[in-house]
């Protein structure tokens, strides 16, 4: 189908971005990369008064390292790049998970700040900075603000962020030394949205033992959910095969109650949860 | 409202540089790049989902392959767009469109120009890209007759040939 009628306007600059999303009012949309909104669009799901075409706005688009140990990934950051970015250590959960989003053409198109602002349930971006404890920084007429990643996913393609907020940048908290991550998911095809997902990562001691064990799950509750309880069970162990299965039990169990759909049933997408948590955790504890 | 908004039911024009060719183009906001590409005479440009499903509308935008159903043809203004018109050199197939054809690469030839430039942007990102690498990038595109497989028989080939300088 056709997208209904809208009006258009192009944002030079983050300012004119903000400005511009503040006069269209509560029914405007902003367009980046377009590949989950021009769906919505054509589905007539979505029937924006305005649309915002921030595509072209400087100084967006690039993933900095800074000094005290934190990482920034742009709004405008395209899947395509930051899966080719030289990101290791710590950020790998972040190229492997860009890896996998859509197809490579989706990829090539599609959005960081896009992916977060869209808040589909099935979205790696979100489960990555849920694990990393990312916070997202917004931007309107009335100033910049942070928001915790925790925060910010409310529901299924519901956000914290107020109608006249721009999605600048995530910003993820330094590391502790040696800190290590992985993302894992299952889908049922190549490109397909997954049915589970998990971002996973610890700091290994010179002992072998893990620490600040964070385990992040995707496309089994309404929002990117953390597994608090397998997280501190996992915690200060030596990721040895029981210490494994344990956290993956524990992380199944904190699947939400409306886990399942007609895609997958609950019980199956918590077998997968189970399973990608093992698989997640045995490659963590392997030597880097 | 008006300075910078192009109504609902206005038409702005847009000019877009296809194929080396500049071209301008009036289109109202809502206007998808396929359509407009079809309407400017580009037919090779096919409309399957039109949700970014199928892949069949894949042209290259600044020489990466993307669904030109998911863009909008006012996005296009001041990027260089190459549909499967430019690939032939008059009557000579290119190395990829020539593996099509040894191939059977094609049966019914709807979906194929969206592979094709599919691959061709593959092509120029990685000349390297591997049989599992091409096999996870044909998985972008739909192709209800002839299947993959043939498709990445034609898109190994072409890349070897490629790298061989044929």
């Amino acid at each position: 189908m056709k997208p209904a009628p809208f009006a258009y306007a192009a944002a030079g600059t983050l300012d004119e971005a903000v400005e511009l999303l503040g006069e269209a009012g509560e029914d405007a949309k902003l367009l980046a990369g377009g590949q989950s909104l021009l769906p919505l669009l054509a589905f007539r799901l979505a029937r924006p008064s305005h649309i915002i075409d921030i595509g072209a706005v400087e100084d967006l688009d690039s993933i900095d390292e800074h000094d005290d140990g934190h990482l920034s990934v742009g709004a405008l950051v395209r899947h395509a790049t930051l899966e080719r970015a030289d990101l290791l250590g710590p950020w790998k959960a972040l190229a492997e998970a860009a890896s996998l989003i859509g197809h490579l053409p989706i990829r090539v198109r599609g959005t960081f700040g896009g992916s977060l602002a869209h808040a589909d349930p099935a979205g790696e971006l979100g489960v990555v900075a849920a694990a990393l404890d990312a916070e997202v920084v917004l931007k309107s007429v009335r100033g910049l603000r942070t928001v915790p990643v925790g925060g910010f996913f409310l529901a299924p393609l519901t956000t914290a962020a107020d109608a006249d907020e721009v999605v600048v940048e995530a910003r993820f908290p330094a590391p502790g030394r040696g800190f290590r991550s992985v993302f894992e998911e299952f889908s049922p095809r190549a490109g397909d949205f997954a049915y589970a997902s998990v971002a996973a990562g610890c700091r290994m001691a010179g002992d072998g033992s893990a620490h600040d064990v964070r385990l992040a799950l995707g496309s089994v509750g309404p929002t990117p959910l953390r597994a608090r309880e397998a997280e501190e069970a996992l915690s200060g162990s030596m990721l040895d095969d029981t210490a494994v299965a344990e956290g993956a039990r524990l992380a199944a169990a904190a699947c939400g109650p409306s886990a399942g759909d007609w895609h997958a049933g609950g019980d199956y997408r918590r077998a997968l949860v189970a399973h990608l948590v093992e698989r997640a955790l045995r490659r963590l504890r392997e030597p880097a | 409202m008006s300075g910078p908004w192009l109504e609902p039911d206005e038409s702005a024009a847009v000019s877009l540089r296809v194929n080396g060719t500049e071209l301008e183009v009036r289109v109202p906001p809502r206007r998808t790049l396929a359509d407009a590409l079809r309407d400017a005479g580009f037919t090779s440009v096919r409309l399957g989902c039109e949700h970014g499903v199928c892949g069949t509308c894949t042209i290259l935008l600044d020489g990466a392959a993307v669904r030109s159903c998911l863009m909008l043809a006012v996005q296009g203004r001041g990027h260089d767009i190459e549909t499967v018109e430019s690939l032939a050199d008059g009557d000579e197939l290119s190395t990829l469109q020539q593996a099509f054809d040894d191939n059977d690469a094609l049966q019914c030839g709807f979906c194929t120009p969206g592979f094709l430039m599919l691959i061709e942007g593959l092509m120029r990102s990685e000349p390297e890209a591997d049989g599992d690498r091409v096999l996870e990038v044909v998985s972008s595109n739909l192709c209800r007759c002839t299947g993959a497989v043939p498709v990445v028989r034609a898109a190994l080939d072409a890349l070897a040939a490629s790298r061989d300088g044929r």
